[in-house]
């Protein structure tokens, strides 16, 4: 039908257009209805184009789902966006591997030879997507330990579970009909997911959201292989390329490959060299460090995520708006792995009515250190230790990082001495230019501003 | 029955949007990486078609059930996505111009 072709090519158009419009703040709420749009024009023209005789079902479906989604949309707090992420990704690749388990069901064994090809790689890669999103939901929301979970012969029980579900995808090509054999596939592509997440530390999640995103994409586009249909060829392409790009700009910001990320159980509880290495340690005054503020031209805000857990973002708003009516010019570093996913922290603070001309990203601002007098550290760790760049023995050494060191003051505020999510000794807190601030985030903040205000 | 010129056509067409979509999304701000991410799996729920095709000629029970879990789960993103994109979107405010 050359209607729904026709739909089919607006809808392709809009999706494009949506992604080209994400490209600046001011027209992405645009290119957000363009893919809402392209959405229900799709879902229009196929029903158009297939006789459907179970509306009831389609209908029931359609409602439970999106009553779901919209809560979830609606109820989420944008700390917990990263979880909501890694759920949308379950739902999305078990949609996709669904949809294959049950073409491969409607079809055996009268499947042709690259249609089961296809099929094979798309269950295999949508299933452990699911499983694999399901762990990462459970690490980011914290019913499971964040720390990578080593069991013993992990490095040969996963690649044996993998092969396994691969050789049966490849004999399924030429011997389709064993129905049985298929089901043992998707088992152990469901196994492989957890196997997969499970020895992955919550500090690497952006990579491996990112990562889950370009799979969700992939297996969509699987399904327009199998099913012949351009739209999902082209929608799950783009989703797929967008995973990749944000997967690969992850792993640079970390100075780490794939490999390493997925496999190389980073984050491990390492042995503690005990708080004695710390041996320069200052702390700061409340007092003083607000007179510091107070004096200082310009200010560089380092926020992590220790910040967005210490509920401070709001905190730290209303004392940059303070420090920008005495004069001071404010700006904020947010580090490519800052937060749980790929742009994480932009958002929480964008919600904590910080604007967003206000936030610079690494390469943009790093320069502007030097000549900044006060650079504050909230929250954040690995992303500020020096030892990244010097210090040649250190696990992080290579990995980009803000150089809040160069400012002429810093100030660090910390829980404890505990070291980060790493577990890497900061070679900034030695620094003669570091103080700590110790105590809660959100505390401490609020009163520097309670200090400012009376001074 | 899919021929061997579809196969190639597809391919064609999964290449060149795959390029297509590294350089769309490699000018996409980094400010917008979260919203961007739960656009593009918004937009991946296009699976809702695949899932309704498969549903309409469904010609058993474990076939029709598979596809509509598929198309429940699928709506749950693509509504979801779209809706939870917008109230990102929205939160992005510029500095007031006094």
């Amino acid at each position: 039908m050359i209607l729904v072709e026709l739909m089919y090519v607006i809808s392709v158009v809009l999706f494009i257009l949506s992604l080209r419009w994400m490209s600046d703040v001011k027209t992405s709420r645009k290119g957000n209805s363009a893919g809402a749009l392209g959405m229900i024009l799709a879902f229009i023209a196929t029903i158009i184009s297939i006789e459907m005789h179970r509306y009831d079902l389609v209908a029931i479906a359609i409602i439970l789902g999106g009553l779901l989604g919209a809560i979830m949309a609606l109820k989420m707090p944008m700390t917990a966006v990263p979880q909501r992420t890694a759920i949308s990704h379950a739902f999305g690749s078990l949609a996709a591997a669904l949809v294959g388990t049950a073409e491969y069901y409607q079809s055996v064994p009268d499947i042709d030879k690259f249609t089961m090809a296809v099929l094979s790689a798309e269950v295999i890669l949508g299933y452990l997507t699911f499983t694999g999103s399901l762990i990462a939901f459970a690490k980011l929301q914290e019913i499971m330990s964040g720390r990578p979970f080593i069991y013993p012969g992990r490095r040969v029980i996963s690649p044996i579970v993998f092969g396994s579900a691969v050789i049966i995808g490849i004999y399924l090509i030429f011997n389709p009909s064993s129905t049985s054999l298929f089901l043992i596939m998707a088992t152990l592509s469901l196994l492989f997911g957890v196997l997969l997440v499970v020895a992955i530390g919550s500090a690497d999640m952006p990579t491996v959201i990112a990562i889950l995103n370009s799979f969700a994409g992939l297996s969509a586009t699987g399904l327009g292989f199998i099913l012949n249909n351009k739209l999902l060829i082209v929608a799950g392409s783009l989703d797929g390329s967008s995973g990749l790009i944000l997967a690969i700009m992850m792993c640079k910001a970390m100075n780490r490959s794939f490999t390493n990320v997925l496999f190389g159980g980073f984050g491990q509880q390492q042995k503690q060299d005990e708080k004695g290495t710390y041996k320069s340690i200052r702390e700061c005054p409340i007092e003083e460090a607000a007179l510091i503020l107070e004096n200082a031209n310009s200010i560089i805000f380092v926020p992590g995520y220790g910040m967005a857990v210490a509920q401070a973002q709001h905190a730290v708003q209303e004392l940059s708006a303070l420090l920008e009516k005495k004069g001071v010019r404010v700006s904020y570093a947010i580090h490519p792995v800052a937060g749980r996913m790929p742009g994480h922290m932009n958002v929480l603070l964008a919600e904590a009515n910080v604007p967003y001309e206000q936030l610079y990203e690494m390469d943009r601002i790093n320069d502007e250190f030097k000549n900044t007098d006060v650079a504050f550290v909230i929250g954040a760790n690995d992303v500020v230790n020096p030892a990244a760049l010097k210090n040649k023995s250190s696990p992080i050494y290579g990995m980009p990082i803000l150089n809040a060191y160069e400012a002429k003051t810093v100030f660090v505020v910390k829980r404890s001495m505990n070291p980060g999510f790493a577990g890497i000794e900061n070679e900034l807190f030695n620094y003669p230019n570091t103080y700590m601030l110790f105590g809660d985030a959100k505390k401490v903040i609020s009163d520097i501003a309670k200090q400012m205000k009376e001074l | 029955m899919i021929t061997p010129d579809d196969i190639v056509i597809n391919l064609m067409i999964f290449l060149l949007s795959s390029f297509l979509g590294l350089e769309l999304i490699r000018h996409v701000s980094r400010l917008l990486h979260t919203p961007l991410m739960s656009l593009t799996n918004a937009i991946s729920s296009v699976a809702v078609v695949a899932a309704l095709i498969v549903m309409a000629h469904a010609k058993n029970d474990v076939v029709l059930i598979l596809s509509v879990v598929a198309v429940g789960c699928a709506s749950t993103n693509a509504i979801g996505g779209f809706m939870i994109t917008e109230r990102i979107l929205k939160m992005f405010k510029r500095e007031d111009k006094k």
